[in-house]
């Protein structure tokens, strides 16, 4: 009997719980899918340093489902709160007919349940539907064939997607009982009623506050891209984060006495059909609304970023590998460490070729072509020393630099032979000259700082100027970003060899085939350090390539996951808002149609009204995400940023067809609601 | 005089044909321009169903109602709510404000979903704002309001565009005598000085009195008519009175 009371109200009420319903189903099947990535990956042909990463994703994205459970969770129990104090009066009816309390909550428990079931199975249908889909998604994103297709289920995934939400559930149960206890039958009654009045703002305080939130935002904004090299606390950025909210928030506390002040001014528009209508409602939303605006747009705002930057990190991170590791190998001999032995020291600096030789690897027979070269430092030279008249300037900006580091120095020959390698621009310098390259961007400013000043070098004994007044763009070792701090080209002439620091050799393969070179790849890697000799460092394009894939995809899915579930309870909680009025809307809605309004120019005022309301914070969460991306980039640098165009485009479509999607069924519900 | 409106023996079912009600009886009368006529009857008489024929917020299942010479129930769509913003004008006992507007944009709002310019619409308002004693309160909200204002920016609303009915629906039933008494010398004013017609239904008879004619209705029939003539208001008062304690227990709630 309670039970079909429970089920006749859910079929009832289908059209108030429709948000609720899209919303957790939504939640159910993305939260299946990332948690079956691991099984959507196991069909794909990746090399083990991939199959690691991926291992690393799957447990990165474990942990974050947990605070994603917590934000599905705060958001299924504000939906499920919200519903039932629509129902007060119905719950009212109950308690007047001599149903106990008890029975009551017995009938909410069923509804949960009743829903929960429902949502669970729907939104595991779709999310296991949808990991068909995506599973192609993560070959993409890690580079990888599809061996064959097959159907996936993945188990672990589904069981713990049940289990997180059944604990929901059971939070949402325990609240409702909670909620229904505590209740006095008079406010059940009265709860009806709207007891809101309009609060009116004083326009003239409105547009102060609203100068002052476009003042706040405009400084933070400023500070956190122009001026952000000023930025050096983390609760400095904290700071520019706070004052950016307290902006939003006073920004939608003055919006509607803003614009009504400029609107009703507009007489000719405002008193135009339903115009002043439209506006009011509009207003009085906005006005009501101001914190769950100021937060949808903050949690728009880092979907947007999120989305936008996670994307952004991958695909550069793909377009610069070819750019970032030209060579296949490298190997690199450090001459000092505290860790060798006094046998290895003393035959540290057999050459690397040598060494290999010895153990019975002869690598010239696997390279079509390869550079041999020195690396030369000397207390000298150091940090400091280079930055020469500019050091003072340097050291108010940059906290962090350690000036004693020494220099690395490599003889122009050298260099021009590994830039001709790896294609890039060889140089030509006097005997009295130096060059620096480097590719880090901070560090560029900070070298361009001692250059500009024309600093000169001593070095065993030469006097050296610069010979460009800025650094050049370059690198040395391969790897998976932009990390050269900078590094000193001089003339041949000048180098005492006694000052060699380390030894390099970079090169290319003979071989283009993928078994080839991991087997060449295998043997190197074989090789041990002994008792008496150290083996080299070495990083390979392959493993470059891995990392920086595998870094890149873990950074997008993270943020396509928090991305997402951000994005649907923002549009949740608008949707909510905006139709959780809709008996008051009824109301006047009734009245417009007695005054002889048209459907087509009501339905025309409840879409204007509707697409404001959700237009508001959108247009305030991407002007904050011009500014946020543009600092998000800056941290992001050394990965570069070159693909920003694509990921903005991918945003814009999975902010469209989610937040657009709400937008839509809000609309109609709230149509439907308004009909006769 | 010209007949704004004109009733030609409708009748109202409501059910099956097995169990049939008649809300509306048989019902035919006139109402002449520059009339201020009251419809009198117990709750569930058929008044507020004849109201809301005469709206066009229900329909009639036979008969016609003619305003202005127009037949009425022949209307559909959004012909009917082009006839409702243009020839009628609302008065409802719970003033139906919209409450996130001022009192000035409620008036507004009539003329400008009749597509008014915005330049003719305020001094209209501040008119008829005059005429009702209402010009202190047009910047504030309903909820700013007493009862006796709220009703008088709604009937300000109701009669800003000239329609050729006011139909006003148990006007006086949520205020207290005073602002009823407030109110309904403003509606003899409308009429007397407007030349405003206007169709009131109510159950109070001391609100009918102020009319100049009296319909009473009993089982969706009409039961009795009265003119006022040349009474002063206080004996058509007493004349309704006995009518009502003609119908006895029937209007028992008339006082």
């Amino acid at each position: 009997m309670l039970f079909k009371l429970s089920f006749q109200n859910i079929k009832k009420s289908i059209k108030d719980y429709a948000i609720y319903f899209f919303t957790l189903i939504l939640g159910v099947a993305i939260f299946y899918v990332f948690n079956s990535i691991e099984t959507q990956s196991a069909m794909l042909a990746v090399s083990s340093d991939t199959r690691e990463i991926i291992e690393l994703l799957t447990t990165t994205l474990s942990g974050v489902s947990v605070f994603i459970a917590f934000v599905l969770g705060f958001l299924v129990i504000y939906a499920s709160r919200f519903l039932m104090k629509r129902r007060n009066k119905e719950f009212g009816l109950y308690l007047v007919l001599g149903m106990g309390k008890r029975k009551v909550s017995l009938i909410l428990f069923f509804e949960t349940l009743l829903i929960g079931i429902i949502s669970l199975v729907v939104g595991l249908v779709i999310g296991v539907a949808a990991s068909q889909l995506t599973s192609v998604f993560v070959a993409k994103m890690f580079e990888a064939d599809m061996t064959k297709y097959q159907f996936i289920f993945s188990k672990d995934a589904c069981i713990k997607t049940v289990l997180y939400f059944a604990i929901i559930y059971l939070i949402v149960i325990l609240f409702n009982t909670f909620s229904i206890n505590k209740c006095k039958l008079i406010d059940l009654f009265q709860g009806g009623k709207k007891s809101e009045s309009v609060k009116v703002k004083n326009s003239w305080v409105c547009i102060i506050v609203f100068v002052i939130a476009v003042a706040l935002l405009g400084s933070a904004y400023y500070h956190v891209t122009g001026g952000y090299e000023d930025i050096q606390k983390m609760n400095q950025i904290l700071w520019y984060i706070a004052m950016g909210c307290i902006g939003t928030f006073l920004i939608f506390w003055s919006l509607s006495g803003l614009l009504l002040k400029v609107v009703s001014s507009m007489k000719g528009i405002y008193y135009k059909g339903l115009n002043s209508f439209t506006f009011r409602q509009l207003s009085s939303r906005v006005n009501t609304n101001v914190f769950s605006m100021t937060i949808i747009c903050l949690m728009l705002f880092i979907t947007i970023c999120v989305l936008g930057s996670g994307l952004t990190v991958r695909n550069s991170m793909v377009a610069n590998l070819n750019e970032l590791a030209p060579a296949d190998i490298q190997f690199c001999q450090f001459y000092e460490d505290e860790e060798y032995t006094k046998k290895q020291k003393n035959n540290i600096d057999t050459p690397i070729l040598e060494l290999y030789q010895k153990f019975g690897c002869d690598l010239k027979s696997y390279f079509k072509e390869y550079v041999q070269f020195y690396m030369y430092a000397t207390p000298e030279c150091t940090m400091g020393d280079t930055l020469g008249s500019a050091m003072e300037e340097i050291t108010k900006q940059f906290l962090f630099l350690q000036y004693d580091t020494q220099e690395k120095i490599i003889k122009l020959s050298d260099y021009n032979n590994l830039a001709k390698l790896y294609g890039k621009e060889t140089f030509s310098i006097k005997e009295d000259e130096y060059i620096v390259v480097a590719d880090f961007d901070a560090m560029v400013t900070v070298r361009n700082a001692g250059l500009q000043a024309g600093t000169k070098l001593s070095l065993f004994g030469h006097n050296l100027k610069p010979k460009y007044k800025e650094c050049k763009d370059g690198f040395i070792e391969m790897s998976g970003g932009h990390l050269n701090e900078g590094i000193f080209i001089v003339p041949d002439s000048v180098v005492d060899e006694s000052y060699r620091n380390r030894e390099y050799v970079i090169a290319n393969y003979n071989t283009n085939s993928k078994d080839k070179i991991a087997k060449i790849e295998k043997e190197i890697e074989s090789m041990k350090n002994t008792k008496d000799y150290v083996m080299p460092g070495t990083d390979t394009r392959t493993e470059i390539a891995d990392a920086s894939i595998g870094l890149g995809a873990i950074v997008s899915f993270i943020g396509l996951y928090i991305g997402l579930i951000f994005l649907i309870s923002g549009a949740s909680i608008l949707a909510l808002k905006e139709l959780s009025e809709s008996a008051d809307n009824l109301e006047r809605f009734r009245m417009l149609r007695k005054l002889g309004v048209d459907e087509k120019q009501m339905n025309r005022a409840l879409f204007r009204q509707t697409s404001f309301f959700f237009v508001f914070p959108l247009t305030l969460a991407i002007i904050h995400s011009v500014f946020g991306m543009k600092f998000s980039v800056k941290i992001l640098e050394m990965f570069g940023s070159e693909m920003m165009i694509p990921s903005i485009i991918m945003t814009s479509v999975i902010l469209f067809v989610i937040y657009g999607g709400y937008f839509v069924i809000t609309y109609f519900s709230g149509r439907s609601m308004i009909k006769e | 005089m010209e007949n704004i409106l004109k009733i030609d023996q409708i009748e109202k079912y409501y059910g099956s044909k097995v169990n049939l009600t008649k809300a509306i009886d048989d019902i035919s009368f006139q109402v002449d321009e520059g009339e201020f006529v009251a419809i009198m009857g117990a709750s569930g008489s058929g008044k507020t169903t004849l109201l809301n024929c005469i709206s066009t917020i229900d329909r009639v299942t036979t008969g016609h109602i003619y305003v202005g010479g127009e037949d009425i129930t022949k209307l559909k769509g959004n012909a009917l709510n082009k006839f409702r913003r243009e020839k009628l004008g609302f008065i409802f006992q719970d003033f139906n404000l919209l409450d996130t507007m001022t009192a000035y944009e409620n008036i507004a709002l009539a003329l400008s979903i009749q597509n008014v310019p915005a330049a003719k619409i305020d001094s209209k308002v501040q008119k008829v704002a005059k005429e009702l004693d209402i010009e202190s309160v047009l910047q504030k909200y309903p909820y700013q309001m007493s009862g006796g204002q709220k009703q008088r920016v709604a009937s300000a609303r109701a009669i800003i565009t000239d329609p050729k009915l006011i139909l006003a629906d148990e006007p006086t039933g949520a205020l207290d005598s005073k602002a009823a008494k407030l109110l309904l010398e403003r509606f003899a004013y409308l009429n007397k000085n407007l030349k405003a017609t206007i169709l009131m239904v109510t159950h109070d008879s001391f609100t009918a009195s102020y009319a100049g004619r009296i319909i009473f209705i009993k089982d969706g029939r009409i039961f009795h008519e009265l003119h006022r003539g040349q009474d002063s208001r206080k004996d058509f008062f007493d004349k309704i009175i006995d009518v009502v304690t003609l119908l006895g227990g029937d209007l028992n709630d008339a006082l």
